[in-house]
């Protein structure tokens, strides 16, 4: 094991899969010489030349557009728009090209490409530069999607992406690039569409996601130490697929369910956990569902602003506790 | 260029009997430009079409069944009804989709070049649009990409003068909407006759010498017209009836039949194609009618390249 920032372990995570198939291409603004604005793409470009690792200019739709002609004919490329935010402006190539041409084509082709992003609030920069969007993503029959919290899973998430036959829309919490971790030594590939039980508890699950984890399981803590109440933590990692089995086993032990998402309220991937978990184990349940989000409004920039919409870890042991109660 | 034709009209024919629903764009008297560009193409070439991309499809040698079969919703189309008119993809045949957002697919276009030129395969990638699509900004991302990465595309607009129902010019801020804008990419500007088919094929076999020999790609304008309106609903009732009269006149298939006749080919030889491509239309009508409608499990399979739809466990 060593221990690795989140933002080494996606150069990383890059770097095992180039090396491994030459088909893997790498693209986007400021990727190459720069390294990425997060620095999260230092060393490609020396270790893989230009050829393969590409500068593009501030041309999304061009991005996107490539990246998805290249996989259609053969090559696997990654691409990356520096914010997520950004997806506004080449949505089309994502939800409608991307997403679709496999099936209206009757399956003629497919599309093995990676859309790595920034995605998430926490460091200051306002509505149009902190957005968690996850839940566009994921609303579109044809994408996959994944949120990594840690850098072990930012590594073999990717990975596992990068080899998977499908797009996959990775989004990356901006604020957790420094965090460190220990990721695991030689080849290190995941599963999509796989949850992990983060911790065990017998009163209430709580389900979080990305920057939204390492704060539930805070919350975890507290209520244990300050409020003797017992909380099962999943990382959901994977919203498209979701792995249901485990988040249902955990929830049928527990009898409760909490989800913690960092996304606006509306539409919330929580919403769809939720309707899954009411209509498969309504009869199970100790209480209602409650869901934590970022309140239904963008987010602002302020230091103290932003951190009062999104959740944190007192609303969630406030949440917590006052459903055990 | 007469299978074009005979296809075209069949599908208009086929949508007043009411077995094609939805909507279709048709490519009546733009048949030159995909012909042209078809007949220069090497079979492993790229084409990107369009919503009015049923010529484009054809001249790749899509079988006619499939495409009529797609347009009435049939097991036989070519994407068993999951796709319709404005989607004919066939990947073995090169056609690598018909896009229904104008401009998606010029940098998509971009994207299957770069594949080409990174496995250095040698193929070239057409992407066909239309005047509107030069006034779309994927329009010049992708060209500006393409240039910088000099890659092996051609990009072809079909001027017809009308985007959709308002004319180009109303709408536009230079004359020639897409050869006024090479210079601002570094291009030469090609302005040419997109209803003669021999210009178009000259033109077609300099822009893929180009970017096959590593020099990049090239914007071509060819000016044409649309026989009828934008799509099934539109009567095409705004174009004053000089000018189509005037464009009925420079008819691409009319004059190149009156080109081959002074040649010295005859008017025999010449009947018997017409009477052939109308026969293979006729069967092929027949054919997709008798096919049956596709089966309903299709409509929940192949969103994941496993085949499957599943979302969860």
């Amino acid at each position: 094991m060593a221990e690795l920032s989140y933002r080494e372990a996606v150069a990383a995570g890059i770097a095992q899969e180039m090396r491994r198939d030459p088909d893997v291409l790498f693209l986007g603004e400021d990727v190459a010489a720069a390294g990425g604005v997060f620095k999260a793409t230092e060393g490609l470009l020396d270790e893989f030349g230009p050829k393969r690792v590409k500068d593009t200019p501030i041309s999304e739709q061009a991005i996107i557009g490539a990246t998805m002609g290249a996989a259609m004919t053969g090559l696997r490329p990654i691409a990356e728009i520096m914010f997520s935010d950004f997806f506004a402006v080449c949505w089309d190539l994502v939800a409608n090209q991307i997403a679709k041409t496999r099936y209206m084509t009757d399956g003629q082709c497919s599309f093995p490409l990676v859309i790595r992003s920034a995605n998430g609030g926490g460091s200051r920069f306002g509505a149009q530069h902190s957005q968690s969007i996850e839940n566009w993503a994921m609303a579109i029959p044809g994408l996959k999607v994944v949120a990594p919290s840690t850098p072990a899973d930012v590594k073999g998430l990717l990975a596992a992406s990068i080899r998977d036959p499908d797009p996959v829309m990775f989004f990356e919490q901006k604020s957790l690039y420094s965090v460190k971790g220990e990721v695991p030594d030689g080849e290190h590939v995941d599963t999509l569409g796989t949850a992990r039980v983060v911790c065990t508890g017998t009163d209430v699950t709580i389900a979080a996601l990305a920057a939204m984890v390492p704060r539930a399981l805070k919350a975890a803590k507290i209520l244990k130490s300050e409020h003797g109440i017992s909380a099962s933590v999943i990382d959901i990692r994977s919203l498209v697929p979701l792995d249901t089995q485990t988040l249902l086993k955990s929830v049928s032990e527990t009898g409760r369910l909490v989800t913690v998402e960092e996304n606006p309220r509306l539409c919330g991937w929580g919403a769809e956990v939720a309707s899954i978990v009411a209509e498969e184990l309504f009869w199970d349940l100790d209480g209602p569902i409650v869901r934590v989000t970022t309140p239904h409004v963008p987010l602002p920039s302020a230091a103290s602003l932003e951190d009062e919409v999104l959740p944190n870890v007192e609303r969630i042991v406030r949440s917590v506790q006052r459903l055990v109660d | 260029m007469l299978e074009c034709r005979g296809l075209e009209k069949r599908a208009y024919d086929l949508f007043m009997q009411n077995l094609v629903k939805g909507t279709s764009h048709l490519g009546l008297g733009q048949e030159a430009v995909a012909a042209g560009f078809g007949t220069a193409m090497r079979p492993d070439d790229y084409t990107f079409c369009t919503y009015r991309g049923h010529n484009h499809t054809l001249v790749r040698g899509v079988p006619m069944t499939a495409i009529l079969g797609e347009l009435m919703g049939r097991a036989c189309g070519l994407l068993r009804g999951k796709g319709g008119s404005m989607h004919l993809t066939s990947i073995q045949h090169g056609v690598m989709g018909s896009y229904a957002i104008v401009g998606a697919h010029l940098p998509i276009a971009a994207g299957a070049a770069l594949s080409a030129q990174y496995r250095k395969t040698q193929q070239v990638t057409t992407a066909f649009f239309g005047d509107g699509t030069t006034n779309i900004g994927a329009f010049h991302e992708a060209l500006n990409l393409a240039v910088v990465w000099k890659l092996p595309v051609v990009f072809v607009c079909e001027n017809n003068l009308y985007m959709e129902y308002t004319p180009i010019e109303q709408v536009t801020a230079v004359k020639n909407p897409a050869a006024d804008r090479a210079a601002a990419y570094g291009l030469k500007p090609i302005l040419i006759d997109g209803n003669d088919v021999d210009v178009v094929y000259e033109t077609a076999l300099a822009a893929y010498e180009k970017a096959r020999s590593g020099d990049g790609p090239s914007l071509i304008e060819a000016q044409t017209y649309r026989h009828g309106g934008h799509s099934r609903a539109d009567p095409g009732k705004y174009r004053p009836s000089e000018e189509v009269e005037a464009w009925l006149a420079r008819d691409p298939i009319t004059n190149y039949r009156a080109r081959l006749e002074k040649l010295g080919i005859d008017g025999e030889t010449l009947g018997r194609i017409e009477a052939d491509v109308q026969a293979a239309v006729d069967l092929a009508t027949e054919t997709a009618k008798e096919s049956p409608k596709p089966p309903l499990e299709i409509a929940g399979i192949d969103v994941w390249a496993d085949g499957g739809a599943e979302w969860r466990n």
